[in-house]
């Protein structure tokens, strides 16, 4: 039998008249994962988790979810509950009545719903809450109840829809580790859109990076940080420079580049002028331009730990030496 | 140093206060107490005269009449509070959650209040032509074979009344109304759907709740307007009905300022309760 929670997009698209949001993708969601659908804004990552949850129409294509075609379903009937950015609770409603609400909708007796809501209230920490009004709650402890509210229809898939952005950086941090906490307890699939590079690499099983309605790359997290297929990849996650070999791009990961301030004997290595110099706390992030820089060539940048910084520290406006090993270049698709 | 400022600060704040309150005191206050006064006042048949009399009261309340008339001022009330609510719900709803665009929300919502052009009275007339024994709704119903003869109480008649009273004062429900469901988050009739609310539940348990101070506002309009009235009355029922307003100017025609006055102040003391009570049951303070 197939796992419910495992859920295919057969040649998706989303077409607003003219304009294309989602251009024909195919993907597959394992079961029992946590993936993150990660792109820049109105990439259609968005649009695809609608799609999914049943909030938008599908112009062309199929959604399964646990082998069942679910493209014309309601949202309620699907199997897929959904987490809205802003959280979306009833305002009017205690925290209890907004978890039960899903509940109160199918006829369910109200001590009864009560009962269930208070236990999915202990899943996500809220029980002291249960009588406050959304107004009353933190943003951290909105979201908690907004959790609680999608997860009590017991959906297959739960959808996410950058559900940590409107948090402070703190409160992201834990939040995060108990989204990856509940989805494994629950054994369910989480999606969850983001454009934060960080969230997806530190939380998904499967990286979907996307652009301008396509899928760039689908691969686990070190896959695509570490081999970025395209150059919108190597980009858009960061950490990487893209540089122009011939007629085609190398990337090479920011941390693996080293600085010196003399060439070395054979003569091999870029010579660059730093730019700027931004302490991170445990590295230095240096902006370099290429000495002899062509309108072809971008800006670089290297990562050094704090360590070797201080041991060789460096100026704004010195002439360096930038060195690589070959085996760290790795070459892009164009 | 402190004491100074504050001193100053305090006359800054009574300075930029005074302007309103000199206006609600001349133009609000002021005539409202000159009305008490004078409902305590005497009259005879040419002339008023100052005293403290319950005279004007004491006929008011033994009069089998005021408390006809002010039931018949609750019926209007209420039957065209009900209409005009079950309306402007309606066309609120519609062009808040029907109509997607903002400029086609912008313009139907100028549309409705295009008959605002015209003065009430005129609104209120051009029915005449429309409800009148020969005129085109009789004409139009006998031509289709539904009636045989005229409808008498298409005009002239309490359904005339209350059927002006709609369609002048709907607009007042369906603003705030409009403007409350405006500020309804979209994304929550999202989350009522992805929770398996049907569209009538999403109505009754999401969006009714939420729109409840606007219809509060609305009722208050509709309710207060409608109590007051005088002239829909007497057009549209051909003087033939009457309600507290009408008692009122035929007073005033007869010159028994006292007498008039002490009804202005039992209908006020009514619409003021009629009010607190529906203020009990919503708080309208965080639309204000």
């Amino acid at each position: 039998m197939m796992d419910k929670s495992a859920a295919e997009l057969i040649s998706i698209t989303k077409s607003y008249g003219q304009s294309i949001a989602v251009d024909d993708i195919t993907l597959r969601i394992p079961g029992t994962s946590y993936t993150c659908l990660l792109g820049p804004s109105g990439c259609g990552k968005s649009s695809t988790l609608r799609m999914i949850a049943g909030h938008e129409t599908v112009t062309r294509g199929d959604i399964l979810l646990g082998g069942k075609n679910i493209t014309d379903l309601p949202p309620a009937g699907r199997g897929t509950a959904m987490m809205f950015q802003n959280y979306a609770l009833f305002p009017h409603l205690s925290v209890a009545d907004n978890v039960a609400f899903s509940l109160k909708m199918k006829g369910v007796e109200k001590s009864a719903r009560h009962v269930e809501a208070m236990k999915l209230l202990e899943l996500v920490d809220m029980v002291g809450f249960a009588a406050r009004l959304p107004a009353q709650l933190s943003g951290g402890q909105q979201q908690r109840v907004a959790l609680a509210r999608a997860l009590i229809t017991n959906p297959s898939i739960l959808l996410l829809d950058e559900p940590l952005s409107a948090l402070d950086p703190f409160l992201r941090l834990r939040m995060r580790s108990e989204l990856k906490r509940l989805q494994r307890e629950l054994g369910i699939s989480f999606i969850h859109v983001t454009h934060s590079q960080d969230e997806a690499l530190s939380l998904a099983d499967q990286v979907i990076v996307m652009n301008k309605g396509r899928i760039e790359q689908v691969g686990s997290a070190q896959d695509v940080f570490n081999k970025p297929q395209t150059q919108f990849v190597a980009q858009f996650m960061g950490g990487h420079n893209v540089m122009r070999d011939g007629q085609s791009y190398l990337a090479i990961r920011a941390d693996k580049v080293q600085i010196s301030k003399t060439s070395s004997k054979d003569g091999a290595g870029l010579s660059a002028v730093v730019r700027e110099i931004e302490y991170l706390g445990t590295t230095f992030s240096v902006g370099l331009d290429e000495a002899d820089a062509t309108q072809a060539s971008s800006p670089i940048s290297v990562t050094i730990s704090d360590a070797l910084f201080s041991q060789e520290p460096l100026e704004i406006g010195q002439t360096v030496f930038l060195n690589w090993k070959p085996g760290d270049t790795h070459r892009l698709a164009s | 140093m402190s004491s100074k400022r504050s001193i100053s600060n305090d006359l800054t704040g009574w300075l930029m206060a005074s302007p309103l309150a000199l206006v609600l005191a001349l133009f609000l206050v002021l005539p409202i107490a000159m009305i008490v006064v004078v409902s305590f006042w005497g009259a005879t048949e040419f002339s008023i005269y100052p005293a403290f009399k319950l005279d004007n009261y004491q006929f008011l309340f033994g009069s089998a009449v005021t408390y006809s008339v002010f039931l018949k001022t609750f019926m209007f009330t209420l039957i065209s509070w009900a209409l005009c609510l079950a309306i402007g719900f309606t066309v609120a709803y519609f062009l808040a959650f029907h109509i997607r665009t903002q400029t086609w929300q912008i313009v139907l919502f100028l549309v409705c209040t295009v008959p605002f052009l015209t003065s009430n009275i005129i609104r209120m007339i051009s029915w005449v032509p429309f409800l009148g024994r020969n005129g085109i709704a009789n004409q139009t119903l006998i031509s289709m074979g539904i009636i045989d003869e005229p409808l008498e109480w298409l005009l002239f008649s309490d359904f005339a009344v209350v059927l002006a009273f709609v369609h002048l004062y709907t607009l007042f429900m369906v603003v705030p109304i409009f403007n409350t469901m405006m500020r309804i988050d979209k994304s929550l009739l999202e989350a009522a759907r992805d929770a398996g609310a049907t569209g009538f539940q999403t109505l009754t348990n999401v969006i009714l709740p939420l729109t409840k101070p606007g219809i509060m506002i609305g009722s208050i309009f509709v309710v207060t307007l409608v109590m007051g009235d005088f002239i829909t009355v007497r057009f549209m029922s051909g003087s033939q009905s009457a309600n507290v307003g009408r008692l009122i100017s035929n007073d005033v025609a007869l010159l028994r300022y006292p007498s008039a006055a002490a009804t202005s102040v039992v209908l006020l003391i009514t619409v003021l309760i009629v009010i607190g009570i529906m203020l009990r049951f919503v708080n309208i303070r965080k639309e204000l």
